[in-house]
C-alpha cells in the first residue's frame, strides 16, 4: 500500500505498540505532524522545550521497560535533544528520537535550521540513520526500535528530511530485522558460569554489587533467589536502587560516594565481588586502583566492551542478567557466611550512615522521610541531579522494584520534572514523587506548562535550599568555604506553580510536612510543594573526590542520631 | 603507559559513515590514526579497513571491544603480533633528468618498484611494500630532489589459513558478538 513518508513513521509507531510521543514541532516536522492526527492512538504531548521530550521519553521507558519516543524539529529542535539523549545513552534508557531535517535538496548547504544531527549525536547514540528516502523507512523504524530496546538499550535517532516526509512509498512493515551483524549474547557461557559458581562456593566474604541492568532485565527474582540461597549481602549503585528490596535482612544499601559507610567496607573487606549489571562507574568504585582490593571479581553484563573497561575481572560473563542469574542459581551451592554477616551488621551498627537531627529546622533528610512514610514506599521517586538526588536515594526505603528513576552517568540537573512527567504518563496508576532541588527544578521548570495543559498528576517535591547545593557542599569541603557562583535567589515556587496552574503549598516547619505531603496526595492532579530547608545541609557520608571507597567522611556532628538502620521492617515480597 | 604500535582489521558493512563512527571511537580517545586503508572485501557490500595506531595495550583493547559494537561491524580483530604482513603503497615524484636517470632506474629496480611516468625533469616510482622498505627507498632517492610523495595506509593479512577473520561466501547470520573474546 502507498503512503507518504510521515503515514509511515505513524504506521511504524503504531505497529511497535508506541502509545506516547513526547515533542515539539517545527517547519522540517509539519509534513509528520499533519499525519498524526490521523492516528489517535498516538498520544502526542506538546512539551515546552526539547530537553524535557528527551528526558520525559526517558522517564517514561525506565518506569515501563517500553521504548520511549521523542520529536524534534530540525536545527535548534535537535540541537536541543542532545542533552537529553547523551543522559539516555549514559544510563542505557531505550529511546528512539526522530528528528525533522531540511529537504534533500538543501543538506550540506547551511539551510535555515540546518545541523548535522546525526553527526553530533554519533558518540552519544547507539546507532542514528539518515533517511534519505521513504522505501527505507519502514526498515530503518523496524530496525530502531529493536537496537534501542534490546541487548544493552540505549537511545536510535533518525533524522528525516521534510521532503523524505512527503515522498510516497510502498508500506510494508518487516517482521524481523535484517541486522546480521547484531546479535547480543543473553546467554551466559556455561563454563564461566560454573567457574562463577564455584567461586561463590570458596568464598568466605561475598558481597553483590547490583546496578541497573538486574531492572533492565527484570531479573528481581533471580537476584533474590540468589542472595537467600548463597546468603550473600548484596549493595547497590545509585541506579541500581530499588533492584532488591532494601528492607531485606542481606541489603546493605547503596555504595559509592554518597553510599552508605558500610556498604564500602563491605567493599573494602570483601574475598569476592560479583558485579551484576554494573559498570563500575568512578562515583561507585572511588579510587579504582583501591576498588576491592581484597576480592574476586564476577562480572555479569550483557555489553562485552564493559567487562575489563574500568577494573580487572576475574570471571567475566557476557549475557543477559535474568539468564546468567537463573542459570547461576542451578549450580551455586547453599551455603551461609554467618561471621561475614555479622560483620557487616556490627558495622552496620557502629556506623550508621543515615542520620536525622533532631531539633527545629527543617532538615531535607526528614522531608525524604516523610514522603516515604506518608506514601508507605509504594510512590516511583523520580529525581534531578544534585543533593536531593542522594538524599532522595538514601532517605527513602526502596522496596518494591524499579522505583527509583534518576540520572546517573551524565549526571543531568533538570532531568527530574521531565522525567517524572514521562513516568507517570507511563505509569497513570502509580504515584509519581518528583523531588527535586530548586537549582535544578530550575533548568526544566517550563514543563510545569505541560503537566497543567496535559493534566499529568506529577506531584512535585521541591527542596528549597538556595544553593547549587552540592556544588557548595564540595567548595565548603575542598574550597575553604568559598562559595563562588552557587548562591541562588530562587523565586516563589508556590507563585510559580500556581501560576502555571498548578496548586501549591510552602512548608517551612517540620511539623507540617507530612500533612502537605497528604494534601498533595489526596490532590488528583499535580501539586507542587516548595520546602524551605536548612540552606548548608550536607550529604553524608562521602567519600572525597580521588579517595578510596574505605576512607569514608561520616555525619560529624554530635548530636545525630541514626534513625534507618536500627529497625528493620519484614521482608517484603517482590 | 607504555604504547605500542598496533594493527586493527575490521570487517564492516559497506554504508555510509561506517568510516566515521569507526574514526570518532578513536578520536574521542585522543588516539592519531597512523594509517587507515579502506577497501572491498571478499563479499559483496562488505568493506575491510585497516587501522594502525598507536596506544597502550589496555586502551586500545578497550578501542577494539567499542568497535565491535558498532551495528555495521562484524568482527574488529588486533592482528598486532601476529604472523602478518603488512603492505603500502606509494608514488614518488623525483626530480631527474637524462644525466641522472638511468642511477635512477637502478635503484628503482633493486627495490623492485616501478617507474610509471617519465616526464623531461622528473620520474613517478611506484613502490610496493612494507614501511622499512618504502622508507628506504624514500632515504636513497632523497638526494635527487623529491618533488611529491602520496603513500596509502597499511593493509595487513595474517599468514596462512587461521586468519582473524573466517572467509564467508555470504554475511554471517549467526555471529554470536562478544561472547568468544569476552570468555578467552
Amino acid at each position: 500500500m502507498k503512503m507518504t513518508g510521515a503515514q509511515i513513521i505513524c504506521e511504524s509507531l503504531v505497529k511497535e505498540g508506541v502509545e506516547v510521543i513526547f515533542g515539539i514541532l517545527g517547519g522540517a516536522l509539519l509534513p509528520l505532524y499533519d499525519a498524526l492526527p490521523h492516528y489517535p492512538q498516538l498520544r502526542h504531548i506538546l512539551v515546552r522545550h526539547e530537553q524535557g521530550a528527551a528526558h520525559a521519553a526517558d522517564g517514561y521507558a525506565r518506569a515501563t521497560g517500553k521504548v520511549g519516543v521523542c520529536f524534534a524539529t530540525s536545527g535548534p529542535g535537535a540541537t536541543n535533544l542532545v542533552t537529553g539523549i547523551a543522559n539516555a545513552h549514559l544510563d542505557s534508557a531505550p529511546m528512539v528520537a526522530i528528528t525533522g531535517q531540511v529537504a534533500r535538496p538543501f543538506i550540506g548547504k547551511d539551510a535555515f535550521q540546518e545541523v548535522d544531527i546525526t553527526g553530533i549525536t554519533l558518540p552519544i547514540t547507539k546507532h542514528n540513520y539518515l533517511a534519505m528516502d521513504a522505501d527505507s523507512l519502514p526498515g530503518i523504524m523496524k530496525e530502531a526500535f529493536y537496537l534501542a530496546g534490546t541487548g544493552r538499550p540505549g537511545p536510535v535517532l533518525i533524522d528525516l528530511p521534510r521532503d523524505v516526509q512527503q515522498e510516497s512509498a510502498e508500506f510494508n512493515y518487516p517482521n524481523k530485522v535484517d541486522l546480521p551483524q547484531y546479535k547480543p549474547t543473553l546467554q551466559g557461557h556455561p563454563a564461566q558460569i560454573k567457574k562463577a559458581a564455584k567461586l561463590i562456593g570458596e568464598s568466605q566474604r561475598p558481597l553483590i554489587i547490583a546496578g541497573r541492568g538486574v531492572i533492565i532485565s527484570k531479573a528481581y527474582t533471580e537476584l533474590k533467589e540468589l542472595v537467600e540461597k548463597a546468603q550473600i549481602p548484596v549493595v547497590t549503585t545509585l541506579l541500581g536502587t530499588s533492584c532488591f528490596p532494601e528492607s531485606h535482612a542481606l541489603s546493605y544499601g547503596m555504595l559509592g560516594m554518597h553510599g552508605m559507610a558500610y556498604a564500602n567496607m563491605a567493599v573494602d573487606a570483601a574475598d569476592l565481588i560479583i558485579a551484576i549489571g554494573m559498570r563500575f562507574d568512578d562515583r561507585a568504585t572511588a579510587k579504582v586502583s583501591a576498588f576491592a582490593p581484597h576480592a574476586n571479581i564476577i562480572h555479569i553484563d550483557i555489553d562485552p566492551a564493559e567487562i575489563g573497561k574500568n577494573v580487572r575481572v576475574d570471571v567475566p560473563i557476557v549475557g543477559d542478567v535474568k539468564a546468567v542469574l537463573g542459570e547461576l542459581n542451578k549450580l551455586a551451592d547453599k551455603s551461609e557466611h554467618i561471621n561475614w554477616v555479622r560483620k557487616l551488621d556490627e558495622w552496620r551498627k557502629e556506623h550508621p550512615s543515615l542520620i536525622i537531627r533532631d531539633g527545629e529546622s527543617l532538615l531535607p533528610q526528614y522531608v525524604v522521610r516523610q514522603i516515604y512514610e506518608v506514601t508507605k514506599g509504594e510512590a516511583i521517586i523520580v529525581t534531578g541531579v544534585g543533593q536531593h538526588q542522594m538524599w532522595a536515594a538514601q532517605y527513602y526505603w526502596y522496596d518494591k522494584p524499579n522505583t527509583f528513576i534518576s540520572s546517573g552517568g551524565l549526571g543531568t540537573m533538570g532531568f527530574g520534572l521531565p522525567a517524572a512527567m514521562g513516568a507517570k504518563v507511563g505509569c497513570p496508576d502509580k504515584t509519581v514523587w518528583c523531588i527535586d532541588g530548586d537549582g535544578s527544578l530550575q533548568m526544566t521548570i517550563q514543563e510545569l506548562a505541560t503537566i497543567a495543559q496535559e493534566k499529568i498528576g506529577v506531584k512535585i517535591a521541591v527542596l528549597r535550599n538556595t544553593y547549587l547545593g552540592m556544588v557548595r557542599q564540595w567548595q565548603e569541603l575542598f574550597y575553604g568555604k568559598r562559595y563562588v557562583a552557587t548562591p541562588l535567589s530562587s523565586p516563589d515556587f508556590v507563585k510559580i506553580s500556581e501560576a502555571y496552574g498548578i496548586p501549591a503549598l510552602r512548608v517551612e516547619r517540620r511539623e507540617e510536612v507530612s500533612p502537605a505531603i497528604q494534601k498533595a496526595m489526596a490532590e488528583p492532579g499535580a501539586f507542587l510543594i516548595d520546602f524551605i530547608v536548612e540552606p548548608e545541609e550536607n550529604v553524608y557520608p562521602m567519600v572525597p573526590p580521588g579517595a578510596a571507597l574505605a576512607e569514608v567522611l561520616e555525619e560529624p556532628r554530635k548530636e545525630a542520631k541514626a534513625v534507618k538502620d536500627s529497625a528493620k521492617l519484614p521482608v517484603s515480597n517482590i | 603507559m607504555a604504547t605500542t604500535k598496533h594493527i586493527l582489521v575490521a570487517l564492516v558493512e559497506d554504508k555510509p559513515g561506517v568510516l566515521n563512527r569507526m574514526a570518532s571511537l578513536f578520536r574521542r580517545r585522543g588516539f592519531n590514526i597512523e594509517s587507515i586503508a579502506v577497501g572491498h572485501s571478499e563479499m559483496p557490500n562488505m568493506s575491510r579497513m585497516t587501522f594502525v595506531i598507536n596506544g597502550p595495550a589496555t586502551v586500545v583493547e578497550q578501542v577494539r571491544k567499542q568497535l565491535d559494537k558498532v551495528v555495521e561491524t562484524v568482527k574488529v580483530s588486533d592482528i598486532t603480533g601476529d604472523n602478518v604482513i603488512t603492505r603500502e603503497l606509494a608514488f614518488i615524484k623525483v626530480k631527474a633528468n637524462s644525466a641522472n636517470r638511468s642511477e635512477l632506474i637502478q635503484i628503482v629496480d633493486i627495490f623492485r618498484a616501478n617507474i610509471v611516468d617519465v616526464a623531461p625533469d622528473s620520474v613517478i616510482i611506484e613502490a610496493t611494500g612494507d614501511e622499512d622498505k618504502i622508507n628506504s627507498l624514500f632515504n636513497l632517492v632523497r638526494g635527487f630532489g623529491i618533488k611529491e610523495i602520496s603513500r596509502t595506509g597499511r593493509i595487513a593479512m595474517t599468514r596462512g589459513g587461521a586468519g582473524p577473520l573466517p572467509v564467508m561466501k555470504k554475511p554471517p547470520k549467526t555471529q554470536a558478538k562478544g561472547q568468544k573474546k569476552a570468555t578467552k
